[in-house]
């Protein structure tokens, strides 16, 4: 167990591997409950949840949910987060576990919106049931249809008769649902979700499984590709901030970074020579330092060592040739396209 | 789990001496901590460690990685390398599953067997790792 942002974590269960493995060919399941949830209420908590983020606001139907920013006025970034939209009033902000509190004093601090802010996390536990049999393993628990579930929409329904808000998102690259529900309910839902994911072949995964899987889909994880000194232009972002939707916090810092043009640009990796990149390390090209590693790991579905890394926009682009400096040992390195893996619809 | 006549180090290494030869491993303990091992690298320095080399207590003479993380592997003993376990280039997964046996890592004539003396015992190591959860 690992100590993750004051929770005691399970890093793995059975093997990374395994796990991995399981959630790409059947299902896992990830007791996510240290995330954190941030509700905002109220006649212009659309205003202020657009005001806020970088993704568009408006353009949320009741019921979808959309991956998006929070920045600081200089364009940096706060967190990355999950919008819901419950109601027209009603917004529901799933944030990372180590930033809850920030995040909500940076929510919080905006003057001037007629909308109430509630740190949330207490009122909810979070599991995520992920992989291509995730579908039928929840089914057997509740009565909504969760075929009729889009992508990045969710439903409040019930989950083994107590109330849930079952959202088809994830963090895996694959199919899946990740569902809010009371924090007394969650060690019964677990084992319920065990239960009845047993003929799927179900796997409890834990924090290294979970790394893994979202790497391999190139999604990015605060404290690595992105934090405070990187923007949503350099961390290959630039999908969830629309420019053009109004004034919202680090806009102008955006306006101007667009303008000068961005200097650094996230690129994946794949490694040539033997060696794993993590975190940290440098990465060289043409014998001098030019950036550095953001996560790095061997991919367990692609047989690959591969990683992301921040380079000179120049620089960052699809069949270079690279070094990662591997505890002081060059080892050659090729940047590609990402992401490096992607589910077949 | 942990064999009584090996003796242990913090760091998570073994050694098994019978009579000038120290047979050198990782614990159980350790490769549980790694999960999938997917390297071995036996390194003194920046040179690849080749039978010959002098290696002393508490030296760093390779690493293991696994998916999660890399570890340095610190000798238990002084003396002269007499043996590599070259067979874990190939299958590192030995590793995780027989670390007090096949996937030995190194066997060291001892220049000074007296050294494993200051080492653990398999009670204090368990002790110790119980400790450190």
């Amino acid at each position: 167990m690992v100590d993750f942002g004051g929770w005691d974590m399970p890093v793995q269960y059975a093997g990374i591997i395994q796990e991995h493995t399981a959630v790409r060919r059947a299902v896992g399941v990830f007791d996510v409950s240290h995330m954190g949830e941030i509700e905002i209420a109220g006649p212009e908590a659309a205003r202020l949840t657009d005001f806020v983020t970088t993704n568009a606001v408006s353009r949320l139907k009741i019921g979808q949910a959309q991956y998006s920013g929070l920045l600081y006025g200089h364009g940096g970034f706060v967190d990355d987060v999950l919008v819901h939209k419950v109601a027209d009033d009603h917004y529901f902000i799933c944030v990372n576990a180590s930033n809850q509190e920030k995040d909500y004093a940076h929510i919080a601090s905006v003057q001037g919106f007629d909308a109430e802010v509630e740190f949330a996390s207490g009122r909810y536990a979070q599991l995520a049931i992920q992989g291509p049999k995730a579908i039928d393993v929840l089914q057997q628990l509740t009565p909504a249809e969760l075929a009729d579930i889009r992508y990045y929409w969710f439903v409040d329904d019930e989950v083994s008769n107590t109330p849930a808000r079952i959202a088809r998102t994830g963090y895996t690259g694959e199919d899946g649902f990740e569902i809010y529900i009371a924090p007394e309910e969650a060690e019964r839902i677990w084992h319920e979700v065990l239960r009845a994911g047993r003929e799927y072949g179900i796997q409890p995964c834990g924090l290294g499984a979970r790394n893994t899987l979202r790497l391999e889909a190139k999604m990015a994880l605060y404290g690595h590709e992105i934090h405070a000194s990187i923007t949503p232009f350099e961390a290959d972002l630039a999908w969830i901030v629309k420019m053009d939707k109004g004034d919202f916090i680090g806009r102008a810092a955006l306006a101007a970074q667009k303008e000068k043009g961005v200097r650094r640009k996230l690129i994946g990796f794949e490694m040539c020579g033997r060696g794993i990149a993590r975190d940290g390390y440098e990465v060289w090209v043409d014998g001098v330092p030019a950036g550095w590693v953001t996560s790095g790991s061997p991919a367990p579905t692609l047989n690959k060592n591969i990683g992301l890394c921040y380079l000179p926009v120049e620089l960052a682009e699809p069949d270079r040739k690279i070094q990662v400096m591997c505890r002081n040992s060059p080892v050659e390195a090729v940047t590609v396209a990402t992401p490096f893996y992607k589910r077949a619809k | 789990m942990y064999p009584d006549n090996f003796r242990y180090t913090k760091e998570h290494e073994w050694v098994l001496v019978e009579g000038d030869t120290g047979t050198v491993g990782i614990t159980d303990h350790a490769q549980a901590e790694l999960g999938d091992i997917v390297y071995v690298d036996y390194k003194l320095g920046r040179d690849t460690l080749k039978v010959g080399d002098q290696v002393k207590q508490g030296e760093s003479f390779g690493s293991v990685e696994s998916v999660k993380a890399v570890s340095d592997i610190y000798s238990p003993v002084s003396g002269e390398v007499a043996e590599i376990n070259t067979s874990l280039a190939d299958a590192p997964e030995k590793l995780n599953q027989d670390p007090h046996g096949a996937a030995w890592l190194v066997k060291i004539k001892l220049s000074n067997p007296d050294e494993a003396k200051n080492l653990l015992d398999a009670s204090a190591y368990q002790t110790y790792i119980g400790a450190e959860k």
